[in-house]
């Protein structure tokens, strides 16, 4: 589904090049649910934007189911997002004054699908996800869960290959954090391929593959099985930093 | 099409913070109802200058004489002459740009009183000579019967044809003063038309109130010999009238011994010129008008382009967002373009409509006073259509120009920059 090769990516600003991605090799199955782990500065946001066609590369190669993406317009890239990824940010990014019905509904507007349809289709995603009742409510009515259950709806109505979810239980309590990982792995079981960005060791638990940036990298890659080790690893590290 | 999510979109950025739309939109407004009610007051006051004398032939002159104020060939200066009527035969023939030449004389200014008489009516009115083709030149609406003609002039006729006001003065109202008799200065005619004048330029007092009679009556009655006071005329399509005129000044210099140097013995107005200086002013009253109104307009739309860039500022992460679900570029610059139009039109229609509400005020005023004041420069204050029509697509293309610099803008967004965490 994902293919990287090589990736790198700087950053300049003024005199100054910031290298933040130093080649990145990563291969990420369909149907896979992936994090990605690393300290702020190492580059998993960027890799987040870069795979999420929000930000463009420098070198290497990135397919995304078989095509190459690179040098996109703004329409193309806005088209390809529209039709292959689904977002869902820290902290939901719900447009204010659509109620939870518009909200979900809005990738369809994009897609010119006409109103009543797209409310009728909205509608079902919001009762997959328990919202039938606050259809008509605003962002500021719901609760952060409900908010990020609304987010997860709106990033699944176009029917996406790749959900991409930046810090995803970020502004959420431990209950609620469970609650929406659940949810993403209800929707990674119906194949759709999960990549999270978390800091969380026991949220990047839950996901079947860790990969750990270090210094622009991949420091290691964590596999499902592997994952009881990785505790051990953890907690030799927390053990390590407060000695 | 109507979107509806578009609209609800432009009207949830507008209402987000109400008095700056509002304020914003007044901008708008201002420049629009100044616009508007500036070419009104400009028109009103062409309409009332002009109606007064826009009937009034425009390629015209009128050429008459004065004492000479210089000694020539002989004669002393200080001296009293009239042209003639053998100065029209040769005028004729020697001027051919001429397309009307029409003389016409004047009943003496003795003051002595009243000179019309009908039973016990009796009034002071202007006694003037014409010829048929007179009213050519100043048009004038007949009220009863008809204007002088030809066979009047031939025959020599004591006839005449009245102002309307002399009629007011000498009839009931409502009789028929047709075939009545007026004795004017001593002598009886027979009324055959009343008139009214359609021009406010009047030529040796108002027409309303003047006499006219067979203009060779006139120099027989009064023993005026073959004197003529004042030649007016009418060049031929395409010739400006000041052709003629020099022309017939200097036959006239010539025939009667006029210094070629005393511009104070023979007088002239040149209509066409007056028109053409007239006509100029209000040219300039409406550029004038276009570059304060378009100016003031201008101020509002950067109003409204400031207040745009603020609300895409504002609305940086929703932009954003948008972008990341599948926002095209094109999208969002036809939102912000569509909020900037939709602003500057609203407002603007609003300023339009009031504008045009206050000319139709004030015409309301203006028109229930003149019933009895005649006298107003200023009528009829409104704009045409295509003046509406103009204005609301200077709105709209304003309303694009305003929007375009903060679409550009909102297009710049990076949506990684917008959704970046704080």
């Amino acid at each position: 589904m994902i293919v990287l090769n090589n990736l790198h990516k700087s950053y300049v600003t003024g005199n100054n090049s910031l290298h933040v991605l130093k080649g990145i090799d990563l291969e990420i199955h369909a149907g896979e649910f992936v994090s990605v782990m690393g300290s702020s500065g190492s580059g998993k946001s960027t890799l987040l934007n870069i795979l999420g066609i929000l930000d463009d590369y420098d070198e290497g190669d990135y397919f995304l189911d078989g095509k190459k993406i690179k040098g996109l317009n703004e329409t193309r890239a806005a088209i390809t997002r529209n039709q292959m990824i689904g977002f869902v940010f820290q902290s939901f990014n719900l447009i204010s004054f659509k109620n939870a019905l518009e909200n979900v509904a809005l990738p369809l507007y994009y897609q010119k699908v006409s109103r009543r349809k797209r409310n009728v289709i909205a509608m079902e995603y919001l009762d997959r996800f328990g919202l039938k009742d606050w259809a008509d409510h605003l962002p500021a009515e719901l609760s952060g869960g409900q908010k990020q259950r609304v987010a997860i709806a709106r990033a699944m109505i176009s029917k996406p290959q790749v959900i991409l979810a930046d810090e995803p239980t970020g502004a959420l309590d431990t209950a609620t954090s469970f609650e929406v990982m659940q949810i993403l792995k209800e929707v990674n079981d119906q194949g759709i391929t999960v990549i999270i960005v978390t800091h969380e060791h026991d949220i990047a638990a839950m996901t079947s593959k860790i990969i750990r940036m270090k210094d622009g990298i991949i420091g290691e890659t964590i596999i499902n099985g592997d994952l009881k080790m990785y505790r051990e690893i953890i907690r030799s590290e927390n053990t390590f930093s407060y000695v | 099409m109507f979107d509806l999510d578009r609209w609800k979109e432009i009207g949830h950025a507008l209402s987000m913070n109400k008095v700056r739309s509002l304020l914003t939109a007044f901008g708008v407004f201002w420049g629009i109802f100044m616009l508007i009610v500036m070419a009104g007051a400009g028109n009103g006051l062409t309409n009332g200058l002009m109606e007064g004398v826009a009937r009034f032939a425009t390629n015209s002159a009128l050429v008459w004489t004065n004492r000479t104020s210089e000694p020539y060939k002989g004669y002393t200066r200080g001296r009293f002459w009239n042209m003639d009527s053998e100065d029209i035969k040769i005028i004729r023939t020697r001027v051919p740009e001429l397309e009307i030449l029409t003389p016409k004389n004047f009943g003496s200014d003795d003051n002595n009183g009243p000179n019309t008489i009908r039973g016990i009516r009796n009034g002071s009115f202007n006694i003037k000579g014409d010829y048929p083709d007179y009213v050519k030149i100043d048009p004038v609406t007949i009220v009863y019967g008809r204007w002088i003609n030809e066979i009047d002039i031939r025959e020599k006729r004591k006839v005449c044809v009245i102002g309307n006001k002399v009629y007011d003065t000498m009839f009931d109202p409502g009789e028929n003063p047709l075939g009545e008799y007026l004795k004017i200065s001593g002598v009886y005619y027979q009324v055959v038309g009343v008139i009214k004048p359609e021009t406010r330029i009047n030529i040796n007092g108002r027409t309303e109130e003047s006499v006219s009679i067979p203009f060779t009556t006139m120099q027989q009655t009064y023993n005026m010999g073959n004197q003529v006071h004042v030649l007016a005329f009418t060049s031929k399509p395409g010739v400006p009238v000041s052709v003629a005129e020099e022309k017939i000044k200097s036959i006239i210099r010539q025939r009667h011994a006029i210094s070629p140097t005393d511009v104070q013995a023979i007088s002239s107005v040149n209509i066409e010129k007056q028109f053409l200086q007239i006509r100029g002013l209000f040219f300039g009253i409406n550029i004038l008008t276009w570059i304060v109104g378009i100016g003031t307009l201008m101020a509002g739309v950067i109003g409204v382009s400031n207040i745009m860039l603020v609300i895409v500022k504002e609305r940086t992460r929703e932009i954003g967002v948008q972008r990341a679900l599948g926002a095209r570029p094109a999208t969002i610059i036809t939102q912000v373009m569509l909020e900037s139009v939709a602003l500057t039109t609203v407002a603007g229609y609003i300023g339009l409509s009031l504008g045009v509400g206050l000319l139709e005020l004030i015409n309301r005023i203006l028109e229930s006073q003149s019933r009895n004041e005649e006298e107003i420069f200023f009528r009829h204050p409104e704009i045409t259509i295509s003046v509406a029509l103009a204005a609301l697509a200077v709105l709209i293309v304003a309303g694009l120009f305003a929007g375009s610099i903060p679409a550009k803008r909102a297009i710049q967004i990076k949506p990684i920059e917008a959704l970046r965490e704080e």
